[in-house]
């Protein structure tokens, strides 16, 4: 059996498969910074799942992290001379007695410190995550909140949003993207090394699954600040998920340890 | 001509297969581009990469019995022998290294598919080629070399790469091994201009527990060269037949991290025990931090 097709038919025919082609190119590039449509409600639009229990794996910069290094000890941070002058003043004792023994578990420090991260959906709108260590907890707002002020704080005000990867309009992955602002000054090491309350904080929260069935949180951060920092101060750490609340110990700030 | 005579298709199951032929340059996956030259941001583990780790630094190392004693037992000099001088650079030297790299793709001449990412740029490493085309890893008895063999699949606008079939080679830089049964998951994060390299290493020989690293780099319009000075077997010294080592209780370094920083010395021996945060409150009581940093504290002109 034979058919026949007209010209028009043959157009329409062309029209439609190119179409298609550019659609499939269209939502193929709806990935991460691509465009797309009116964006899911942030919870039910997750194109990862964050919540659960993390626990630090510290493989890096150990001496930094797991013990209290040195007054003087700043290796791998590009200080500015002010800032090596503010670190080399850097006196615990101060900062217990003026109630600053958090200076080191500020938003821009905190994923640093060895602890455990509980990660839950505050509501629709907000994901929550908090630390074990220092008992510090942080908010990440989605969607067109505005900061209730200009008020500097600890953890600081943090705007969340989803990078979407997809395929044929499907999300198959994504990333979270959080930038923070209002910061109070605080240290990026224990041994006093300073950020200002004019820094800075992008952080971009990705999962990996290892070939063991592991899954594991990476935090790239991105830490500007022009009057300790001479470029931005950039570090990934990682986390691997845990079944359950196993090891969650919270515990007080310190400025020692 | 107004009309057209076709086989035994119907419109529909027509315009099916035209939309596959057609579209078929396009990728069958969410991919993004990471061809460029990127630069190393040396902020972690600044030492280990630069100048390189304490001969004692294995704290946070998930080694095992045999990793350690192998470690303990590595004399500096291991490497001026000329068949190890080049023992260090598996592709691991991505994450024990300080290098920037160039990243390009390879593509069929005929399809224009991208058949292999391949990662270069480094000193005294070939480049890494992360094949794309779906091939088979070899046999596990092939040979195995420094390169090893890479594959590498997308998801979403995720790559990761599994290599296989690597030498035995390092960990860190200071003797701490990895088996030529280890294998390397690397997976690349692309968020605009930054890029963060996760690489997992698995050893059933000489780890109990992964090894995870990750690194970040920045796109930079400065041009990475493809490869570096290749490593060069050469006489440095050490006569032949001679096997530069330390018996076990001989290692003259094993208290170095003690003496400088006041670690404890069961920490610098490493374990995965040493890589969780429990590990804090075991240590908490033997630590003694020094009053000021004495070397290594990376302000210039300072030590």
């Amino acid at each position: 059996m034979r058919i026949r097709i007209s010209k028009g038919t043959l157009t329409r025919l062309m029209l439609f498969v190119v179409g298609s082609c550019i659609a499939q190119s269209g939502l193929q590039a709806q990935g991460r910074g691509g465009r797309g449509g009116p964006p899911p409600p942030p919870r039910a639009g997750e194109p990862i799942d964050l919540t659960g229990y993390w626990v630090s794996i510290v493989t890096e910069d150990w001496r930094y992290r797991m013990v209290t290094p040195a007054v003087g000890d700043y290796q791998g941070v590009p200080m500015t001379p002010a800032a090596i002058k503010f670190a080399d003043a850097w006196d615990p004792a101060k900062d217990e007695a003026a109630g600053n023994q958090c200076k080191s578990y500020g938003a821009a420090a905190l994923l640093r410190i060895p602890e455990h991260l509980h990660i839950t959906w505050k509501d629709d709108q907000t994901l929550q995550m908090e630390t074990d260590a220092g008992k510090q907890t942080r908010l990440f707002h989605f969607g067109a909140w505005k900061a209730p002020g200009n008020e500097s704080s600890l953890q600081g005000d943090s705007l969340a949003k989803w990078d979407i990867d997809r395929v044929a309009g499907k999300p198959v992955g994504g990333s979270l993207q959080v930038t923070t602002s209002h910061l109070k000054a605080g240290y990026l090491r224990k041994n006093g090394v300073p950020y200002s309350d004019n820094a800075g904080l992008v952080e971009y929260y990705d999962l990996v699954k290892e070939r063991d069935g592991d899954q594991l949180l990476v935090v790239t951060t991105v830490v500007t600040d022009p009057m300790y920092l001479r470029e931005p101060f950039i570090v990934s750490s990682h986390f691997k998920k845990l079944p359950d609340a196993t090891g969650w110990e919270p515990s007080a700030c310190s400025a020692r340890w | 001509m107004g009309k057209l005579s076709m086989g035994r298709l119907s419109v529909g199951k027509l315009s099916t297969v035209l939309v596959v032929l057609l579209c078929v340059g396009l990728p069958a996956m969410a991919e993004i581009d990471l061809s460029g030259s990127w630069s190393s941001k040396n902020t972690e583990d600044a030492l280990e990469r630069g100048g390189g780790p304490h001969p004692d630094d294995w704290a946070g190392l998930p080694f095992n019995a045999s990793g350690r004693a192998k470690a303990l037992s590595f004399s500096q000099s291991t490497i001026s022998m000329p068949e190890r001088i080049c023992w260090f650079q598996t592709q691991w030297h991505i994450a024990a290294g300080p290098f920037s790299l160039k990243i390009w793709n390879e593509n069929d001449p005929v399809t224009g598919k991208i058949v292999a990412w391949v990662i270069g740029g480094w000193e005294t490493r070939a480049p890494m080629t992360i094949w794309m085309d779906g091939r088979p890893h070899p046999s596990k008895d092939a040979p195995h070399d420094q390169t090893g063999f890479t594959t590498g699949t997308w998801n979403g606008n995720v790559l990761t790469a599994y290599t296989t079939h690597i030498k035995t080679g390092y960990m860190r830089r200071n003797g701490a091994a990895s088996s030529d049964q280890a294998t390397i998951t690397t997976t690349f994060l692309r968020h605009g201009d930054m890029l963060t390299l996760a690489l997992v290493m698995q050893d059933p020989i000489y780890l109990t527990e992964p090894y995870i690293i990750t690194r970040s780099y920045m796109l930079t319009p400065t041009p990475v060269a493809v490869a570096g000075p290749p490593c060069i077997v050469g006489y440095e010294g050490v006569e032949s037949g001679r096997v530069p080592h330390y018996l076990p209780g001989k290692n003259p370094f094993v208290d170095e991290m003690t003496k400088t920083y006041g670690i404890p010395k069961e920490a610098e021996m490493g374990g995965a025990e040493t890589m969780y945060p429990a590990y804090r409150d075991k240590m908490k009581d033997e630590f003694v931090m020094p009053a000021k940093c004495k070397e290594n504290c990376g302000v210039q002109g300072r030590n």
